[in-house]
């Protein structure tokens, strides 16, 4: 395989866009275009869940490759539901990896808040399983409080828990122009004063209101090259250098041990052995905190740190931007937002912009090696990439 | 006979007995404290209130246009009735609710307008504001209407309003819903909170000067969007758009 770089980045502002659905996918492209300094590519792939059901329209990347003048690149759109992102940036890797393309844009995108907050629940619901799940009115919040419950008694993780890992990504969304919630929030607001009961309510017991990521539309691209365009192109050197993705039963209960997570743990382990890196060598992560437990999860089953530990890691900064291993100094699905087919690309729009030393007031110092992790349903498709700094 | 004009059209109102200022802690962790103010510092919030007339974004502009309107009839004296209850946050104005008293038995709420979002700022203030009417004017019911989806869930689904669609709200005449007392009671311990009394330094800055509110809502980035994707369906200004970005690059 030839080896695969990021030469552009592009990103909207996560918020409620009033734009048509096809822009929000062609605004960030552009600025990837413009940011790589290149104006065509060989293929096009976007990022989405929801166009047919939310916004009513289908082919999507028909749609953007021709609002970008690319016509006549390759486009395809590429669902995976909320691992859409880093799926499509894994389809952009092979083509450019097995020498068919040499030019790729990889673009997420998703238009959520066209609709309600009830029928978006029901939307994002619908990746559940169809008739051991949905059928039931089991929701992503319901599942997640479930997981939360169990967690909380096998490891002694705490709403209070919860509330750092809230409290940590919504304020590091203070720090990033593009995310959603720009609002700090402290324990004393959300978790200790009388009122906190009714500033953050229970909203799928143990989970609260800010335990919860918002409901966002926003986009995301990619500029995905070769070895031999990327040393032409003045951008820092950002190599794609590990992939793994795993899958793991679709219905919850049938798994052996439900507060696992396998499919985590799986696709990380490819993505590190791919890249020849170890957790250990990880100086900056994005985690898929859709529910604040599973920053706190994820960064065990992924290697971090140990498991059952993630929230000590947690009590002690370590995950903070300035800790031993900062996780979503972006603010993360949970401060910065979550447009759920373009997360997992922004997820490494974020890690691209630590690498190259431009994230302002959130970088981390020194940062060479970058992990996102992408997930899928309730941890049933996970994709996992690591990223480095070569130059 | 000389008559004195002014003596027939400003309303007689009767006296209410005053809203004592609360406080409480946001999930931001700052303090906001809901007051009642009087006539005398009406003019002090109205330029506040007037960019959110041109905030064509979850109905800002009207419900902006028609509490500025209710709030200058009320400093000039030509409504019958009327509060309003000043929120601030550290000084600033981070919301504004009013509503009058129909009856002894009957309050109108008119307006919540929330300066400051993502904090339930609004909801604290229209929680205090059917605090007002039912526990301290004693109101039986309070008819209620919603101009925004947002003001629907806030009132209409969380505090389960009843219908009460045989009576014309006297905003823009359409049909009333009603806070009862009953149902204010049921919802009191989950959605009604504040503090009495108010720290008196906190209470001394609020009072001491309505600030203007340092982070309000803003008109949408782009205001034409929607009409130009109506009247360019094949993203023609986009593509100029683009070819105008056309090999200018940040690091050349």
């Amino acid at each position: 395989m030839r080896n695969v770089y990021v030469v552009g980045i592009g990103i909207t502002t996560f918020t409620r866009l009033e734009y048509p659905l096809s822009e929000i996918a062609a605004y960030p492209s552009m600025m990837a275009l413009k940011d790589a300094g290149i104006s065509d590519v060989d293929h096009l792939y976007v990022a989405n869940m929801g166009s047919a059901r939310v916004n009513h329209q289908t082919a999507l990347a028909s749609a953007v490759v021709d609002s970008l003048s690319l016509t006549p690149a390759g486009a395809a759109v590429v669902e995976n539901g909320p691992a859409s992102g880093a799926s499509a940036i894994k389809a952009g890797f092979a083509a450019v990896a097995s020498g068919m393309h040499d030019v790729v844009l990889v673009s997420g995108a998703e238009r959520m808040r066209e609709v309600n907050n009830l029928e978006a629940t029901d939307f994002i619901a619908t990746l559940t399983h169809p008739l051991a799940e949905y059928i039931y009115g089991v929701t992503l919040p319901a599942h997640a409080a479930m997981f939360t419950r169990l967690y909380m008694e096998k490891y002694g993780v705490t709403e209070r828990h919860l509330a750092m890992v809230a409290v940590k990504n919504q304020n590091n969304a203070m720090l990033n122009e593009f995310a959603h919630l720009h609002q700090p929030i402290t324990l004393e607001g959300i978790l200790e004063s009388p009122e906190a009961m009714t500033n953050n309510p229970y909203v799928a017991e143990p989970l609260r209101f800010f335990d919860a990521c918002p409901v966002s539309d926003g986009g995301a691209a990619v500029i995905l090259v070769s070895e031999e365009v990327a040393r032409t192109i003045d951008r820092p050197l950002i190599r794609l250098a590990g992939i793994g993705q795993a899958t793991d039963t679709h219905a919850v209960h049938e798994r052996a041990e439900p507060t696992d997570l396998l499919a985590v743990r799986r696709a990380a382990a490819l993505s590190f052995e791919m890249a020849g890196k170890t957790p250990q060598d990880v100086d900056v992560a994005e985690l898929h905190d859709a529910f604040t437990i599973l920053e706190i999860v994820e960064s065990e089953e992924v290697g971090f740190f140990p498991k059952g530990e993630g929230h000590i890691a947690l009590e002690k900064g370590e995950t903070a931007i300035g800790g031993s291993l900062p996780i979503n100094p972006s603010g993360g699905l949970k401060g910065k937002g979550h447009p759920v087919g373009a997360t997992g690309v922004a997820q490494a729009h974020e890690i691209v912009t630590q690498l190259r030393g431009e994230a302002g007031e959130r970088q981390v110092d020194g940062a060479r090696v970058g992990f996102t992790c992408n997930f899928g349903g309730f941890g049933n498709n996970v994709v996992c990439l690591t990223f480095v700094r070569e130059d | 006979m000389a008559v004195d004009l002014e003596k027939i059209l400003r309303p007689v109102d009767h006296p209410l007995k005053p809203f004592e200022a609360k406080y409480m802690t946001l999930a931001s962790g700052e303090h906001m404290v809901i007051r009642q103010i009087d006539r005398d510092e009406i003019p002090d919030i109205l330029p506040y209130l007037e960019p959110l007339l041109h905030v064509e974004r979850d109905y800002y502009d009207v419900v902006c246009a028609r509490i500025y309107s209710e709030l200058l009839a009320h400093y000039r004296c030509r409504a019958q009735d009327e509060y309003v209850l000043a929120v601030q946050i550290d000084g600033e104005l981070a919301a504004v609710v009013n509503g009058r008293q129909v009856s002894p038995d009957l309050g109108m709420s008119l307006h919540t307008i929330a300066l400051r979002r993502g904090l339930r700022v609004g909801a604290h203030a229209f929680a205090a504001k059917m605090e007002y009417h039912i526990d301290i004017l004693g109101h039986q019911e309070v008819l209620i209407v919603a101009e925004s989806p947002i003001g629907f869930r806030r009132w209409m689904i969380e505090y389960q309003l009843e219908k009460r669609f045989e009576t014309a709200h006297e905003l823009g005449g359409v049909p009333s819903w009603a806070l009862t007392k009953d149902l204010f009671d049921r919802a009191r311990s989950t959605l009604v909170v504040g503090r009495r009394p108010v720290p008196p330094e906190i209470l001394a800055k609020a009072e001491a000067k309505i600030l203007p509110p340092s982070d309000p809502p803003t008109p949408p980035a782009d205001l034409l969007a929607a009409t130009r994707s109506m009247y360019d369906p094949t993203a023609t200004a986009l593509i100029a758009q683009r070819n105008a970005l056309g090999g200018e690059t940040d690091h050349a």
